[in-house]
């Protein structure tokens, strides 16, 4: 039998790789950019661990399983995600609760689930879960949702928010707060209903922070928001994480020539800090690729969302979309030191499992809402 | 349940798409923000943080510079730097630290107190510091050690130099000693050469020529990661060691001098009058040197502080002697210049001196019966009180004080020394100023025969003797050579140039009669090979009543008369010139004369012309 080229084929117009992707309910765009930003996060790693490459098959294998778990939620339907969603959700909040009672205590803050082959972080599971449980319970009606309603899904959201806060992580649960609201906001939320919400906020919060608070309550909030880091280590790691991107300069030092990760001067370099690494070998021209690329893929899943035939896809689409933005802009701006250090690590890029596997299940959805578009308007 | 709206599609999916090209405006703002804040960053501050980080990662370590090493004038090494080993153990490399020290405490010997330190020390330093065990190991345990060190993973053997004076005690005045810098050194030192040394000069020549001797610190350029580990070395500038410094001071000549003092206190300090070059300047009892280097033992320094010989004293700089006898020369010649006396002037000296219409105090000769009739020659020879008792009145202290100014008494030496005492010449000024009094006659009778407040350092009475050899041309006495041309060479004195020559030449026969006359006070050092002009002297440590007599075997030793001796020789064209004080030696013809005698003997050999 003779090989014939894609090209060569009969069917050059639809060609052949676009075909097997659509059979695999992959999104081209999203699957490039997201390989991309994979295999640059390898190579940052490579540098910033220290030239380990133990270390880099390790990271490569998560994000293997990652892209597995992507490719299976791709694979079922919307309607399939949407009519799992109360299940999920409750399945959720009762490991939430278990974590309460029985969960394992890491630095004063109880998150993990021991299930003896490894170890479970369920507020992960309800990153993605809480969006999805709002997104199925305002779906059912007309949006925007009318203030019963929205009442109503304020307080399904709270279940979580708060569960997750009393573990405490504080970080976490602002992420899960935020999915939430942006579903709603998707929704349709009445911006006077916003901007009363968002005055009541500052009219009570400036004031408390700055006259009811004292010094020792607010650096307690400030470390509360992430415990990993008092403020006096969180002020090292911001000055030298600025020490490495203003050394950077525009074109940087060259990869595996950052002085300050290689030489040990920059603290969590292969997890929260990796985009000063980045940045220090590759410079501003590096960043702003780098930022683009992130753009490309939020830009992609709004727009994919706004495809998307049915109130559920499109919250859902475009909550992980914005979600996914969240991340981006809170770990660069407290790298940069325009944001207070809180513990997010850079979204694809920096070390660790947990963090790809949840980023990767939400694009496999994305991807799932696009490829299952066309069959169901047949 | 019904619906009590239905949905419509079409409007919410345009609310939707509202809102997202909502969302997506408020992105851009946002990431805008964010690539404003990394411009800031990486352009506008790029040059601020690019010294930060540089800062972070380039250290500079300091090389001390190898200090110089001191000679005496025939190249004999006086001050030297000698390999010290220490061992240090880097924990890092180290699997089993117990197992270790036991193992090393098998091949050399490890006190507690090195034990308590190294571990104290690891508890504190990196585990990639080096940590030293022992310091100065002999040769056999850096043999033993070295040995087997391939099977001792994270052990060194470390050398340095250590600063050692193999002529120890005989040169501990004169060289002094380096000892750890402390505090108080930190203040009057350049702080960046001095910042990788350990030691600085703290007496002697070592003080005095601390920046010659000290050099210039070098660096080193290096790269350092966030725990301090070097990781490479980026630069090096290389110290420059210190200057050699080369003595006057002739070694073996100094050891006799020492050998010469023996048992007794005192000092003994040569010079050649041609130059001012210091030839020898001991300061008995000496010390060791040695035990300075690396920070002296409570017990040793409690000894030598508490010692009644006081060995950390530098007599021939510091002791303040009345000269005695030893001044008579200089006030002959002053009788001889002010016309006060001359060759045939006698007078007859029944053993006391009485202040004409004075009060009816009895100035004593030190020979109770006498002398018979004397001039001047013979008052030096035979050291009559009473002539120069007659001959101290009519000069009067207003002329005697500026005419042993002239000889360099009263004043600094101005020898390359960081201590130079100026004794204490006498004046009615002075005592005014002083002692609220005014200046009584008998002061004057006292002063003559360097008695009273009279006071001299050895290093002043030998160069005032080399002046005198030099028939008032001054010197600067110094220790190190080729310093100077300046100071080498001997200047004219306005006042002792108008001495006339015959008058130093009276001088100086009287002076020659004291060891080559039946009846001269040193009589006994006389010698054919070569003449020698000198003068004895014996000075009253506490003060004899009116009618005692000074009986040596009744008091104790420390009340002794001092013995004194000044010389030089040979008369004509003298090359050296010599002070020696035994502290209650008794006598100066007796005891500190023969001392003079070794050393000119010995001098006179090595140096014919």
């Amino acid at each position: 039998m003779k090989y014939i080229s894609p090209l060569e084929s009969p069917h050059h117009n639809t060609p052949l790789l676009q075909q097997w992707l659509q059979q695999m309910h992959m999104d081209f765009p999203l699957l490039a950019g997201l390989m991309i930003l994979a295999i640059t996060s390898l190579f940052v790693l490579y540098s910033a661990s220290g030239q380990d490459i133990a270390e880099i098959q390790k990271q490569g294998l998560r994000m293997g399983f990652g892209f597995f778990i992507m490719l299976f939620l791709a694979q079922l339907t919307p309607q399939m995600l949407q009519r799992w969603t109360p299940v999920l959700f409750v399945i959720g909040l009762i490991l939430l609760g278990l974590v309460l009672v029985v969960g394992v205590q890491v630095k004063g803050a109880q998150r993990w689930l021991d299930l003896y082959f490894f170890r479970f972080q369920p507020s992960e599971l309800l990153k993605l879960v809480t969006p999805m449980a709002l997104a199925w319970f305002l779906a059912d009606n007309a949006l925007p949702p009318r203030p019963l309603k929205l009442m109503s899904s304020l307080l399904l959201l709270s279940l979580p928010v708060v569960l997750v806060a009393a573990e405490p992580d504080l970080g976490t649960s602002l992420l899960i707060a935020s999915a939430g609201f942006f579903v709603l906001f998707l929704a349709g939320l009445r911006w006077r209903f916003m901007l009363g919400a968002s005055f009541l906020l500052a009219a009570f919060a400036w004031p408390i922070w700055q006259y009811v608070l004292r010094d020792y309550q607010k650096a307690r909030v400030l470390t509360f928001l992430n415990p990993e880091n008092d403020a006096l280590g969180a002020g090292y790691h911001i000055i030298q994480s600025k020490i490495a991107i203003g050394s950077g300069g525009v074109y940087g030092k060259g990869w595996l020539n950052g002085t300050q990760s290689q030489l040990d001067f920059l603290p969590e370099r292969h997890t929260d800090f990796i985009f000063s690494v980045y940045s220090e070998e590759f410079g501003l021209i590096g960043a702003i690729l780098l930022i683009l690329l992130y753009l490309f893929l939020i830009f992609r899943g709004l727009y994919i969302a706004s495809q998307a035939q049915d109130s559920f896809s499109r919250l859902l689409g475009g909550s992980i979309s914005l979600t996914f933005f969240v991340y981006v802009f809170v770990n660069i701006g407290m790298v940069s030191g325009l944001l207070p250090v809180v513990g997010v690590p850079l979204p694809l890029i920096s070390y660790g499992g947990t963090s790809i596997v949840t980023l990767l299940a939400g694009f496999g959805m994305l991807m799932s809402i696009h490829t299952h578009r066309k069959m169901l308007s047949t | 349940m019904r619906r009590v709206q239905l949905k419509d599609h079409i409007a919410e999916s345009r609310l939707f798409t509202n809102r997202a090209i909502f969302s997506g405006f408020f992105i851009l703002v946002l990431v805008l923000l964010v690539v404003a804040r990394l411009v800031f960053l990486q352009v506008s501050s790029h040059e601020h943080f690019t010294t930060l980080s540089n800062d972070n990662r380039v250290k500079l370590l300091p090389i001390a510079p190898t200090r110089g090493l001191i000679y005496d004038r025939n190249g004999i090494i006086l001050a030297e730097n000698l390999p010290a080993y220490r061992l240090e153990i880097t924990p890092e490399q180290v699997k089993d630290m117990e197992k270790l020290l036991l193992q090393l405490g098998t091949l050399i010997k490890i006190r507690e107190h090195n034990l308590k330190q190294f571990k104290k020390q690891l508890k504190h330093k990196h585990k990639f510091d080096n940590i030293p065990l022992r310091f100065r190991l002999n040769d056999t345990e850096v043999a033993k050690v070295a040995a087997i060190l391939h099977r001792l993973p994270g052990v060194q053997i470390v050398a340095s130099l250590d600063r050692h004076y193999p002529l120890g005690k005989t040169f501990s005045h004169v060289i002094g000693y380096i000892s750890r810098k402390d505090i108080k050194d930190l203040k009057n030192l350049d702080a960046t050469n001095y910042i990788a040394t350990n030691h600085i000069g703290k007496s002697g020549i070592e003080r005095y020529y601390e920046t010659e001797l000290h050099g210039t610190v070098g660096y080193q350029q290096v790269e350092v990661n966030a725990q301090g580990r070097i990781l490479r070395t980026l630069q090096k500038t290389p110290p420059t060691a210190g200057n050699d410094i080369h003595l006057s001071i002739d070694a073996p000549m100094q050891a006799i001098a020492e050998q010469a003092l023996g048992e007794f206190n005192g000092s003994i300090v040569a010079l050649d009058p041609r130059n001012g070059q210091i030839l020898t300047m001991v300061s008995n009892p000496g010390f060791d040197p040695n035990l300075f280097i690396n920070g002296i033992g409570y017990k040793d320094y409690k000894r030598l502080r508490e010692s009644k010989s006081r060995p950390l004293y530098n007599r021939a700089l510091q002791g303040r002697y009345p000269p005695g006898s030893t001044i008579k020369p200089f006030i002959g010649l002053a009788g001889l210049k002010y016309g006060i006396t001359n060759e045939h002037y006698e007078l007859f000296c029944p053993g006391y001196f009485i202040i004409p219409f004075g009060e009816e105090r009895k100035f004593r000769d030190w020979k109770k019966t006498g002398h018979g009739t004397v001039d001047l020659d013979k008052s030096i020879t035979e050291s009559c009180d009473v002539y120069f008792y007659d001959l101290a009145l009519n000069l009067s202290i207003d002329r005697i004080q500026p005419f042993l100014a002239s000889f360099g008494f009263g004043q600094k030496t101005g020898v390359d020394m960081p201590i130079d005492n100026s004794g204490l010449l006498p004046s009615r000024e002075w005592k005014r100023r002083k002692k609220k009094q005014p200046w009584f006659p008998g002061e004057t009778l006292n002063t003559a025969i360097g008695q009273g407040f009279l006071l001299i350092t050895p290093l002043q009475l030998a160069t005032g003797t080399a002046i005198l050899a030099n028939r008032g041309k001054r010197i600067r006495p110094h220790l190190v050579l080729g310093k100077d041309r300046q100071v080498a060479t001997p200047t004219e004195d306005p006042l002792l140039a108008k001495v006339q020559e015959r008058h130093w030449n009276y001088i100086f026969k009287a002076m020659q009669h004291v060891i080559e006359t039946p009846h001269g006070t040193a009589r006994r050092i006389a010698t054919k090979k070569y003449s020698i002009a000198g003068k004895t002297g014996t000075a009253q440590v506490f003060g004899i009543k009116q009618d005692e007599k000074y009986d040596a075997t009744k008091i104790a030793f420390k009340l002794h008369d001092h013995a004194l001796f000044i010389a030089f020789a040979p008369v004509k064209n003298p090359r050296i010139a010599i002070a020696v004080i035994a502290e209650n030696g008794g006598g100066g013809g007796s005891v500190a004369a023969p001392m003079a005698a070794r050393l000119l003997k010995h001098y006179m050999a090595r140096n014919p012309k």
